[in-house]
């Protein structure tokens, strides 16, 4: 029997880890991950899970453990923010060039400087090319469901790749909302023991995560970029096994909402998905022809997907909670090159907005929308920063 | 122990070490050792790039390479793995260089000793960063040339005292150890394998390329250093420094430093405040 | 071929390139071994193995590097570094 308890996000991941049978979690406190490692440390201590804790001295430390672990052929868990995923970058190439299924929570949160432990989605954008699977979720059902596909994910003898899982510092962190947490046995009917593909074996010994001259370092990548292109198809099919035994879907690559026939379509990624949405509402009974993407999977990014979802609007108006300075939103860059070979696509603009946890109300979202309706079919795109 | 009742399996083969390399003998041995009930952390260093590149696999027993921060961080890893798995009876070591152990890995190193796991830890000291192209590292000792302290600009700080910062952790085992004494250092690396907790030995692998002296004197370069004092053979254990090897017959540093390239800018005055502060040294563990 | 394995791993003990092509000067037993196995422990390439039966130890050109360090290190002396003659081994 499942049970409904009013919990954060946090609490709701700590949970998902619990069922889905971690033996090794390692991490290390910042803001504002921590609750989800003291939650996960409190289910160790009360007998509610088993597993060992290694409380390593950094982040970097943190994923290397959680990568020794897989090496010895058991599940692990880290979850980290800002400044601690900064401090990983290194390991998480590592880790997926490695091939490791891991899977990570990071709770997004503003980079330094300017100093700020509020939240946005500077860190993870800033580890994009890292090579991981990276999935934005929007509440803490959402959160803690997500994990258990992520492990699903990255297990998939078709992937093996590492997955992060976003969710939104402080307004799903600390946030409390209803949340349905499975029984274990159900959990276990989705998500099967680990079987690791290779490991430190004594007896069927391998040199792992080795290095290799040109070709064999290009081929290598090549089949990681085709791993990743798999994780499109594996990441819907976690999501429909998942809708059948526990009766939620979340949208797969990508959630429409209401955008038949829609000229505008906002896009977000995460929380603020919700402010979204209700907007959308809004408009739609003024009778403005609105919609709304969220997109949940940026890495792999759903190219084909938003193609179709946005072939017929005339203009994207895309919410980035962060920037690749120089250039503009990295959700909007991406988006443009996905919609590029369309024959008339839609104008993107950007609209970067809720840095360092500043708060993107519902009339700066109508303020998105409405510019969206108002340009003109093929004006050029434009990037702004909004609420300042 | 004798030379013959060690091992003849030989678990460690075809690496692209140097010819006459101490580090890659330092390994082998540590396989005698240890055997195939054994896995190997083997972050960015000599020993990682001479023997992980697709296909040549000159490990016979697992191996994985690891960033060069990480060793330490892997080994809790792997042995907290183990131990869900019932399998706290495989040897989880780490092989790191002395760059990879007293700077950029310390801080893992500490923290992994700090967490307690199983693991034995094994730092070849070349005292400098050979793989790199000799450049100094926390461990290349005062006086010392390389590509980063030419000439008159010569290593001026002492070398870090490794031993003492893991002893101060309050690690269960650690030793120091040199190539030209394999049963010493074999000794040591069985008494690790048999403590259920970290451990950490530091063996001095003499370096032909790095020190500049001709292939096959690295294991006289060796024997020179410990009869020179320039270095120690330890253990620390219980909270004890004690020393395992006395030579018999002291030998002038001059000696030790001629024999080799890097100290040669050094005017006979510093090598006689070098040998005056050898000999002012009191027990081991006190300087 | 490459493993069927995702990413970069290799068999362990794989070794398709011996390393004795490396040098042309190899050991050479000239002398009296006494079998102390001091050149066989010494030895980086694990090149050198005892004969028990003829109480001598067997240098493996295959392997060796020609480092010299056990001719270096052979008390008796017994040990040379020369280009041996075609079809000797050791």
């Amino acid at each position: 029997m499942s049970i409904k308890k009013y919990i954060t996000a946090n609490e709701a991941v700590a949970h998902a880890a619990r069922l889905a049978r971690v033996e090794v979690v390692a991490a290390y406190p910042v803001t504002p991950q921590t609750t989800i490692v003291e939650k996960i440390s409190g289910f160790i201590a009360s007998g509610e899970m088993d597993a060992e804790f290694i409380k390593v001295e950094s982040e970097h430390s943190a994923l290397t453990a959680c990568m020794g672990a897989r090496m010895a052929g058991v599940r692990s868990f880290t979850s980290t923010s800002s400044q601690g995923l900064e401090y990983m970058h290194e390991m998480l190439a590592y880790a997926s060039g490695g091939r490791y299924p891991l899977v990570l929570v990071d709770v997004t949160r503003s980079v330094a400087l300017p100093w700020s432990i509020w939240g946005d989605h500077q860190d993870a954008i800033q580890q994009r090319d890292t090579g991981w699977i990276q999935i934005f979720t929007e509440t803490g059902q959402e959160a803690m469901d997500m994990v258990l596909q992520a492990y699903r994910i990255a297990e998939d003898r078709r992937i093996l790749l590492p997955v992060m899982v976003c969710l939104d510092g402080f307004i799903q962190s600390h946030t409390e909302e209803l949340v349905d947490i499975p029984d274990q046995g159900t959990v276990d009917s989705y998500l099967p023991p680990y079987e690791p593909v290779v490991t430190l074996d004594v007896d069927n010994p391998y040199s792992i995560s080795i290095g290799g001259f040109g070709r064999y370092y290009a081929a290598w990548r090549k089949e990681q970029q085709e791993a990743m292109d798999r994780a499109r198809q594996v990441i819907v099919e976690a999501g429909d096994d998942f809708a059948r035994i526990f009766g939620r879907h979340y949208g797969g690559l990508i959630e429409q909402y209401r955008c038949e026939g829609a000229e505008a379509i906002i896009l977000t990624m995460g929380a603020f998905t919700g402010t979204a949405r209700e907007v959308v509402d809004e408009m739609r009974a003024d009778g403005k022809a609105v919609g709304l993407i969220k997109v949940r999977a940026y890495r792999p990014f759903p190219v084909r997907e938003l193609r179709q979802a946005l072939s017929r609007a005339k203009a994207a108006a895309v919410l980035d909670r962060d920037c690749s300075w120089g250039c503009e939103g990295a959700l909007a860059t991406d988006l443009k090159a996905a919609l590029y070979s369309l024959p008339s696509p839609p104008t993107v603009l950007n609209f970067v907005g809720g840095l360092g946890g500043s708060d993107v109300p519902p009339e700066q979202m109508k303020y998105m929308l409405d510019k969206a309706l108002s340009v003109e079919r093929g004006a050029p795109s434009t990037m702004e920063f909004i609420g300042l | 122990m004798k030379l013959k009742e060690v091992s003849k399996e030989e678990l460690y083969r075809c690496s692209y070490g140097c010819a006459g390399c101490a580090s890659v003998l330092a390994l082998r041995l540590t396989l005698k050792v240890l055997g195939e009930n054994s896995v190997f952390v083997v972050p960015a260093g000599c020993i990682s790039t001479v023997s992980a590149y697709y296909p040549q696999a000159p490990f016979f027993v697992p191996m994985t390479v690891m960033a060069f921060a990480a060793t330490a961080a892997a080994l809790s890893g792997i042995s907290a793995g183990f131990k869900r798995r019932g399998r706290e009876d495989i040897h989880v070591v780490g092989f790191a260089g002395d760059g990879g152990t007293a700077d950029i890995g310390i801080q893992a190193l500490s923290g992994a000793i700090d967490c307690g796991y199983k693991f034995i830890y094994i730092c070849y000291d070349n005292e400098a960063y050979m793989n790199t192209g000799i450049q100094r590292s926390g461990l290349t000792p005062y006086g010392a040339t390389t590509t980063t302290t030419p000439g008159r600009c010569f290593e001026n700080r002492p070398k870090k005292d490794m031993l003492r910062i893991v002893a101060d952790h309050g690690i269960p085992y650690a030793a120091t150890a040199c190539i030209s004494y394999p049963l010493d250092f074999m000794r040591k690396v069985e008494k690790a394998s048999k403590i259920n907790g970290p451990t950490y030995i530091q063996v001095l692998v003499p370096c032909p390329t790095g020190w500049g002296f001709a292939p096959d004197r690295a294991i006289e370069l060796g024997r020179m250093a410990v009869e020179s004092g320039m270095w120690n053979l330890l253990e620390f254990e219980n909270g004890e420094f004690h020393t395992t090897y006395t030579p018999r017959h002291k030998r002038p540093v001059a000696e030790y430093f001629e024999a080799q390239t890097r100290f040669r800018q050094l005017s006979p005055e510093q090598v006689e405040a070098i040998q005056r502060e050898i000999d002012s040294r009191g027990a081991p563990g006190s300087s | 071929m490459r493993e069927s394995i995702p990413g970069p791993v290799s068999k362990a003990g794989t070794v398709p390139t011996k390393m004795g092509s490396w040098s042309t000067i190899k050991p050479v037993l000239e002398g009296k071994c006494n079998f102390c196995l001091l050149c066989w422990i010494f030895c980086p390439e694990g090149a050198i193995s005892q004969d028990e039966a003829d109480r001598k130890v067997l240098f493996d050109h295959d392997y060796c590097k020609g480092c010299g360090i056990c001719a270096k290190e052979c008390p008796t002396k017994a040990i040379q570094m020369a280009e041996p003659e075609a079809g000797r081994a050791g």
